[in-house]
């Protein structure tokens, strides 16, 4: 484990792989890069010029198994990892931004399935960009959680 | 870290709640303390939950899972310490704000207290630190809903009291 994240730390220039994910169209390359996207095992994929991130069911993503519900938590950072690759696949940064702060506001339970999420850049200053993300399951209206997120870019 | 159950009574309590919840047994998360005003959980480091490579960070939705965790375990003690009886709150809200990054290779404690319980919502607040509470990781609030004692299923229920209780 130890080893992958070494590897990762030398090869990791994140404009250069954002240009690699746009040549070969797989932005999934992107989150093979960062560990705790395969902790949450969470995709990518892309529609014309948009991104839709999903969170495939998990039995590890579980909070509450009487229901049984997928952790607010995991859902939170589902979320937030979508953001971060929206920011760098659409503002072409070179390091991965860092998060200032995240608001979430839970709609629905978020059951045992898949989940979606898309993201919007609601404004991007020099310094800090502020992001809106929402996550839904079987109808893209009935969304499950919204959010929004402050990062620091560059 | 042994913990006085004088001072802490419901530590052994949040322990199994916390124990039930898949992610974060998952995430290794254990409860240090409990009573009825506050709750200490401490989540290990782990090269797998890293969310900045070049540097070893771990990422923001774990600090985000375990502030949503401490500050929920923060309402169910409450609540079982004002009215004996146990529910469970789903997350209204939550908000956190990233101080600094988290040290690789630490422990992250999370330390939430429930500062207000009304009837319908419970209010909770929670900080994110390693070496001291002092020096902060993040800050979080947070808000739950209160949802009838009954909605609690008879499994969840005799895993949250554990035996002979």
């Amino acid at each position: 484990m130890t080893m992958v994240t070494q590897d990762a730390s030398q090869a990791l220039n994140v404009k250069d792989i954002v240009k690699k994910a746009t040549e070969l169209n797989d932005f999934g390359h992107l989150l093979a890069h960062v560990p705790y996207a395969k902790f949450i095992g969470m995709q990518v994929a892309r529609f014309g010029d948009e991104l839709v991130f999903q969170l495939p069911k998990k039995d590890e993503n579980i909070g509450n198994p009487t229901l049984p519900a997928i952790h607010g938590g995991v859902i939170a950072g589902f979320m937030e990892m979508s953001a971060i690759v929206q920011l760098m696949v659409f503002m072409q940064t070179t390091k991965v931004p860092k998060i200032v702060d995240f608001s979430i506001d839970y709609l629905r339970a978020g059951h045992h399935r898949d989940s979606f999420a898309e993201c919007k850049i609601t404004r991007q200053g020099r310094r800090v960009a502020n992001v809106n993300i929402n996550c839904w399951q079987t109808n893209r209206k009935a969304l499950i959680a919204t959010a929004r997120a402050h990062f620091l870019i560059e | 870290m042994k913990t006085n159950p004088d001072f802490f009574p419901l530590t052994d309590l949040a322990t199994r709640f916390v124990g039930q919840l898949v992610q974060c047994r998952r995430l290794g998360l254990s409860v240090l303390e409990a009573s009825e005003q506050h709750v200490l959980i401490e989540l290990p480091y782990s090269s797998e939950l890293i969310g900045y490579p070049d540097t070893g960070v771990i990422h923001g939705g774990v600090i985000t899972t375990l502030m949503d965790t401490a500050c929920g375990t923060a309402v169910v003690c409450n609540i079982f310490d004002k009215y004996k009886s146990l529910e469970l709150s789903p997350t209204l809200d939550l908000r956190v704000d990233y101080m600094k990054p988290a040290e690789p290779n630490k422990s992250v404690y999370g330390f939430a207290e429930c500062y207000k319980l009304s009837s319908s919502v419970a209010f909770t607040r929670a900080i994110a630190y390693q070496d001291s509470i002092d020096d902060p990781i993040a800050h979080a609030v947070g808000s739950f809903m209160r949802i009838s004692p009954e909605m609690v299923g008879d499994a969840f229920r005799q895993a949250l009291m554990g035996k002979g209780e």
